[in-house]
């Protein structure tokens, strides 16, 4: 008998639940705080698809969520499934644009050529404009040790396993004043692939010397424990003492982590929204006109200029097929690249776009037809 | 459970009383070891609940609050990012229900009928590779379920991932519960349904489908329900086919669909409590439903005409 | 978990096909459609295989490093290498954890359900290891990393400790809770009901004769087990242990979750205590970034082994339930 009424309770709650999935809703207005201010948005009715890098995940999703606000018509959809997915989709002629850790490459890689295969699909070149600046914080594990400052060799060595624990004399040398333990030293590294090791490894290689062998990769090269994801990387360094990793400034914070101060040559730098900045407004530009692909110079040795970051490109067509596509491209990137969203990213991990560089992010979303 | 009657009947004599044994006298070492291994059983049964009272325990305590709030019913994560509260998994919800219920519509049929072929038509060499392949079915990973459809789907005929295509993946894993269980119910028909049938001048496929598998339907059920909570829980083949989206979808051939086990996946990657809490949330709602598709197999199963 | 046997219950198998056929037109279409279904699967199996083997053959002629003796993984580029050592090791010993853990907790239980709870008992108790089965396995991992996890460490720190000196057993410096060890308990959680539900479908078969004629002569409830019971039941507990160990292989999100990965030139441990990946996860890591044909195909063809694997493994499976003809699954 007490089966019986459980099963009939079973099959109550299953109809239940279909029910209310029937008629569901999407709007979620109202139970999020706004933060952009409501300045002169183009709206567009409808929907637009993006899909791409994870890194950009939270400031896009952020720029979607006040965009939405702003214009209830319309819906921004972003899919973080990675760069090289986004790419393929995007050249596939599934999304409207795409988010990618790098620039379109111009070299053959796996017999296609991205640049040409992109400016195939849209019949016109596709342009890369940096959207948003993702610093990647070296961060530890250490109680007690709250300021420390690494250079790009030792920094190089404690990730290729050869300092091993927290009191070596190199990392001594330049902490002068910090009481550093004995602590053995636990390498995180992120085990899926991932811009974020491919730009960390960039700046160990272009910064360190001779003390990275590696070349740069999105797959970790050097030695350590991997975990998946931002999230695991951080929960690992988290979860040891002695922790240490390369991940994205957001998880840094949003866990407590020890961020290192990096000192390229020019005085220990801070990882801030500004010093970020900094860089990037150091970054070369190497496109063309609108195509704005910038080449960072991670052994910059700018006094102030944070140098370990990732700059997340959106990859539009320069000219659209469908014309409404492109004013709904247009719309939405303006906005994201607005001071008002840029500024809001700094809460949230990322930095926002120096000002120098929004002119031109500007100019090349307004080229965009 | 007639077993467990008969022990009790033939429970072992009393020590003392001297018995002509095969096993010799009762020895102190003999009732050592008898206690010994009843201890052990029990406390094995204990170790076992153990692992199901704590999950259960974390998903309630951790989860439970989440489901409380209606809009949880109600409301996709529509422009929710992971630092904010609020917003429901009603489009997960709703996708894992919607693909669970095209995956059965493809499945019954195909496993119903194979389950048919292998107890009424079956004979020779086709029924025993056909029977073969129903258990290299059953013990084929998700992953590699995902994967082939993967092959085949995306990069063979370049379309998209679709919710369609993880009902594919769902379907394989899906089809051999369904053949097992209904064959099992087949074969507990008994043969004089089928002779009367016959003699009455009823044709073969009339006699299967008026009298066999009506007899063996809620059985059948059953089975189907079963099958259906194991492929709800099933995530691997989805990372591969059904990205999340954090908005309401019903489109089965264009657009990415969520479901619970995705939603799961997404939020588990975030590092902010909001997140969290949707993710013991998620899984809550995914072990009630499972739960509840369990429970009401076990009840169709009650009025099944033949018993196993 | 539906599988009841229904072997010597009757004995005679339902009426023959031909006979009872009319040949009318209804008759061959429905018999037609009952055969046509089940070719479909035996085509799908086959097509499981060959598209895999399809797919997977291009990046295996392009690959660099020897297939099956490497341990690197960087299927992209132009210089592909990529191997399944590390692979077939992490899923080997994964595996073998769960079945050393799962196996004889799931026959004792099944025993105790079946020969020693009251029968109040019995069933919910049965009712209650099948609800472990209900649980998706994205939650086991979630739940192992998050909750159990940091129980295991004073659990890995005292094995260490005392067996250290064994490389089965050495430290590596891996999270308690990320290593091969952690994941093979887990994974025993989850075959447990598998192994738990054939096991006591067999136990609750044994002829009761043959029960009541051990007791008659004298021996303890424990001595009947062995003299009755666990020999009637070994067959199923075979292949009870051959379908769980199928589902350990594949098992994808809970491995995925709880373990660490070992860096490229990470030296070579034969220690449980350590890091290391699956098929299952390795495939799943990289579903994010099936980007180039070539790509995928390295993945592919890791699924490819794995496919091969259970195939084999069940087969067996079902080979030793076929010739043994004690129980059907």
């Amino acid at each position: 008998m007490k089966n019986l009424r459980f099963g009939q309770f079973a099959g109550l709650a299953l109809v239940g639940s279909l029910a209310l999935a029937g008629c569901g809703s999407d709007d979620n207005s109202g139970s999020g705080g706004a933060t952009g201010g409501a300045g002169d948005v183009a709206c567009f009715e409808g929907t637009l698809n993006a899909e791409g890098s994870s890194a950009q995940k939270n400031a896009f999703e952020e720029a979607a969520a006040t965009y939405n606000e702003m214009c209830p018509g319309a819906t921004v959809n972003y899919n973080p499934t990675g760069s090289g997915t986004g790419i393929k989709q995007f050249i596939a002629g599934q999304v409207d644009f795409a988010g990618s850790d790098s620039a379109l490459k111009t070299e053959e890689k796996d017999g296609i050529v991205e640049t040409d295969a992109a400016a195939e699909t849209c019949g016109s070149p596709a342009w890369n404009i940096p959207m948003v600046t993702g610093p990647i914080a070296i961060s530890y594990n250490l109680p007690g040790v709250d300021d420390l400052t690494l250079t790009p060799d030792v920094a190089a060595e404690i990730f290729d396993g050869k300092i091993t624990t927290w009191n070596d004399p190199k990392i001594a040398a330049v902490n002068a004043g910090v009481e550093l333990p004995a602590t053995d030293i636990k390498v995180f590294f992120r085990s899926d692939e991932s811009g974020t090791t491919e730009n960390f490894t960039k700046y160990l290689k272009a910064a360190g010397g001779d003390a990275w062998s590696y070349d740069p990769a999105k797959a970790w090269p050097a030695s350590g424990e991997g975990k998946e994801k931002s999230s695991g990387v951080s929960e690992g360094v988290k979860s040891t003492e002695g922790g240490v990793t390369y991940v994205e400034w957001s998880y840094a914070k949003d866990n407590d982590l020890g961020i290192a101060k990096i000192d390229n040559g020019g005085g220990a730098v801070e990882l801030t929204g500004e010093t970020v900045g900094k860089a990037v407004e150091a970054a070369a530009s190497d496109g063309e006109g609108n195509d704005l692909r910038l080449t960072l110079d991670y052994a910059t040795q700018e006094a102030g200029a944070y140098p370990i970051l990732l700059v997340t490109y959106e990859i539009v067509c320069s000219q659209y097929a469908d014309a409404e596509t492109a004013t709904k491209v247009k719309a939405f990137l303006t906005h994201m690249a607005s001071p008002e969203v840029q500024q809001g990213l700094e809460e949230i991990g990322y930095a926002p776009l120096p000002s120098s560089v929004e002119e031109k992010v500007t100019t090349a979303i307004d080229a965009i037809s | 459970m007639s077993s467990a009657q008969v022990d009790h009947a033939a429970a072992p004599p009393a020590a003392g009383v001297p018995t002509p044994s095969a096993f010799g006298e009762k020895s102190g070492g003999r009732a050592v070891k008898d206690v010994t291994a009843r201890v052990v059983m029990w406390l094995a049964f204990g170790i076992a609940v153990v692992p199901l009272v704590w999950i259960l325990g974390s998903t309630l305590v951790k989860g439970g609050h989440m489901l409380v709030d209606s809009v949880w019913w109600t409301n996709s994560q529509s422009g929710i990012t992971s630092r904010r509260v609020g917003g429901g998994a009603v489009h997960a919800i709703q996708g894992t229900l919607i693909q669970a219920a095209v995956t059965a519509a493809m499945s019954v049929p195909v496993g119903v009928l194979t389950a048919v072929y292998l107890v009424e038509y079956g004979r020779g060499r086709l029924a025993r590779t056909v029977s073969f392949m129903v258990d290299i079915l059953t013990g084929i990973p998700s992953i590699v379920a995902g994967l082939f459809i993967y092959a085949l789907w995306v990069t063979t005929l370049g379309f998209q991932r679709v919710a369609f295509a993880v009902t594919l993946a769902l379907a394989m894993l899906m089809i051999p519960t369904i053949v097992r269980s209904t064959e099992e119910m087949l074969k507990l028909v008994p043969n004089e349904l089928r002779e009367a049938s016959y003699a009455l001048g009823v044709p073969k496929w009339k006699t299967i489908m008026k009298i066999v598998v009506p007899t063996a339907f809620s059985g059948i059920v059953t089975g189907v329900l079963l099958g259906l909570a194991r492929v709800m829980g099933e995530t691997a083949p989805l990372i591969i086919l059904g990205p999340y989206t954090k908005v309401i979808a019903t489109d089965l051939f264009d657009g990415l669909m969520a479901t619970l086990p995705t939603m799961i996946n997404q939020d588990r990657t975030e590092a902010l409590q909001p997140a969290l809490d949707r993710v013991w949330g998620a899984s809550l709602t995914l072990i009630l439903l499972v739960f509840m598709l369990n429970l009401l197999g076990r009840f169709v199963g009650r009025f099944s005409k033949v018993k196993g | 978990m539906t599988g009841r046997s229904t072997v010597d219950e009757d004995p005679r198998h339902p009426l023959g096909g031909d006979r009872a056929s009319t040949g009318r037109l209804g008759d061959r279409i429905f018999g037609g459609l009952a055969t046509t279904s089940g070719i479909l699967i035996v085509v799908l199996v086959t097509l499981v295989g060959v598209f895999l083997l399809w797919q997977a053959v291009p990046s295996l002629l392009k690959n660099e490093a020897n297939f099956l003796l490497s341990r690197e993984w960087s299927p992209s580029g132009a210089n592909p290498r990529f191997g399944i050592l590390e692979l077939a090791w992490g899923t080997l010993i994964t595996s073998v954890i769960a079945m050393i853990i799962a196996v004889p907790l799931g026959v004792a239980v099944a025993l105790f359900i079946t020969q020693y709870a009251p029968p109040w008992l019995s069933k919910p108790a049965a009712s209650t290891i099948d609800l472990l089965a209900a649980v998706p396995s994205i939650v086991y991992g979630f739940w192992g990393l998050n909750i159990a996890g940091q129980y295991f460490q004073p659990v890995l720190s005292g094995i260490d400790g005392a067996l250290g000196w064994l490389p089965v057993f050495e430290d590596q410096g891996t999270s308690a809770k990320s290593t091969l060890a952690f994941a093979g308990m887990i994974l025993a959680i989850m075959i447990l009901p598998i192994v738990t539900a054939i096991s006591r479908e067999v136990f609750a078969q044994v002829p009761t004769t043959h029960k009541e004629g051990a007791l008659a002569l004298g021996a303890t409830r424990w001595e009947m087990i062995r003299v009755a019971v666990l020999p009637y039941g070994k067959p199923g507990v075979i292949s009870a242990a051959m379908l769980g160990l199928g589902r350990a292989l594949g098992e994808t999100l809970a491995v995925l979750i709880l373990l660490s990965t070992l860096s490229a030139n990470a030296d070579w441990s034969f220690s449980i205590f350590n890091g290391g990946s699956t098929f299952a996860s390795r495939i799943a890591q990289g579903a994010g970034e099936f980007d180039t044909p070539q790509k995928t195909g390295a993945y592919i063809a890791a699924g490819l082994v794995l496919f091969v694997v259970t195939f084999v493994v069940n087969a067996t499976a079902r080979i030793v339930i076929d010739r043994r003809k004690a129980f059907t699954e």
